[in-house]
């Protein structure tokens, strides 16, 4: 006998992402995803966003690691409300997780929120977190070779950071090949040239992010 | 890539049905998985080989029904299966498109005694 079934795997997962994509818009809340290898500068972005937007924005942020306080301290130091999840050995965060950490951060008094991934350029891919918006950080001492190798991650966001620019004369980089071919690959996509170390393209990336949150507050 | 956890998620379906419909045993599974999710046949046959034992979906076939990615080109209209990442619209020549296929991740139906 055959039974239909006609049930999305995954299914449990983005269930609990749709509940917390809920509880942000009650809330008006924007939530950012952002995701990048170990090392690309994921904490040094977030704590750059914060100085550019904390006198228009009420900023929240949820840090992921496999372990320890480092990145959560950082943004702590800022007096920012943050939230450190440690996985234990998972490499991605989790709609479960997420919607877990809600209770320890100030709901009502937040406009947007990011969220640090486990630093890794597969596996958050595919779990969504009821995010508003994904971001990846393309750092230049990777190369400009990695849409080929991981292009997964880079259809799957709203916007590329390219980040450590003031690293360019000492790399192989080609920017202007880089950007046709991620443009390529997701016609959408935002990018971005920033470096967190002198300040270089914030500015835009922040006033970017400033945008999507107000699209997002009169949405809500 | 995580086969080990979505082939637990497809087992928890398979079962739940299985035993909504008061089955013996689940003699079949069919999948739809569509190629833009990366998902490895051999991967989730061997996890499946691995965790069905004991369950109602012991020595179940996986049938697995592979969906190529289609897209829709946004300038002229055109449907075409993307090559490679360049996603050229074979008519136009523009780059990129709707996905109209390719992202089905699912379990369609099963076959029980």
């Amino acid at each position: 006998m055959e039974i239909p079934v006609v049930q999305g795997i995954l299914n449990a997962n983005d269930q609990i992402a749709l509940q917390n994509r809920q509880l942000f818009d009650e809330h008006g809340i924007c939530v950012i995803n952002i995701m990048a290898s170990p090392g690309g500068g994921k904490t040094s972005l977030i704590l750059r966003t914060i100085d550019a937007l904390r006198d228009r924005l009420r900023i929240g942020v949820i840090e992921g690691d496999i372990a320890s306080n480092v990145d959560a301290d950082r943004v702590a130091a800022k007096a920012v409300p943050v939230v450190q999840i440690n996985t234990g050995g998972q490499c991605h965060l989790d709609a479960p997780m997420i919607g877990r950490s809600l209770t320890q951060l100030p709901l009502p008094d937040l406009d947007l929120i990011m969220i640090e991934n486990v630093g890794n350029l597969i596996c958050p891919v595919g779990f969504k977190l009821g995010e508003d918006l994904n971001v990846m950080i393309a750092s230049v001492p990777e190369g400009d070779d990695k849409p080929y190798k991981y292009p997964g991650i880079f259809v799957a966001v709203d916007a590329v950071i390219i980040s450590k620019v003031d690293l360019l004369p000492y790399l192989r980089f080609d920017v202007a090949a880089f950007r046709k071919l991620i443009i390529g690959m997701n016609p959408n996509v935002s990018v971005f040239e920033v470096s967190c170390e002198t300040g270089q393209g914030v500015q835009d990336w922040a006033e970017w992010v400033a945008k999507q949150r107000e699209t997002k507050r009169r949405k809500c | 890539m995580h086969e080990l956890s979505i082939t637990q998620d497809i087992l928890d379906i398979v079962i739940e049905h299985a035993e909504r419909a008061r089955a013996q045993r689940v003699t079949a599974i069919n999948l739809v998985v569509g190629e833009l999710t990366g998902f490895v046949d051999d991967s989730i046959q061997f996890y499946f080989d691995m965790l069905s034992p004991d369950t109602l979906a012991e020595g179940a076939q996986l049938v697995i029904q592979r969906i190529p990615p289609r897209v829709r080109c946004r300038a002229c209209g055109q449907e075409f299966e993307p090559r490679d990442l360049n996603w050229a619209c074979p008519q136009c020549l523009t780059i990129g498109g709707d996905i109209l296929s390719g992202q089905e991740f699912r379990v369609e139906s099963i076959k029980v005694e």
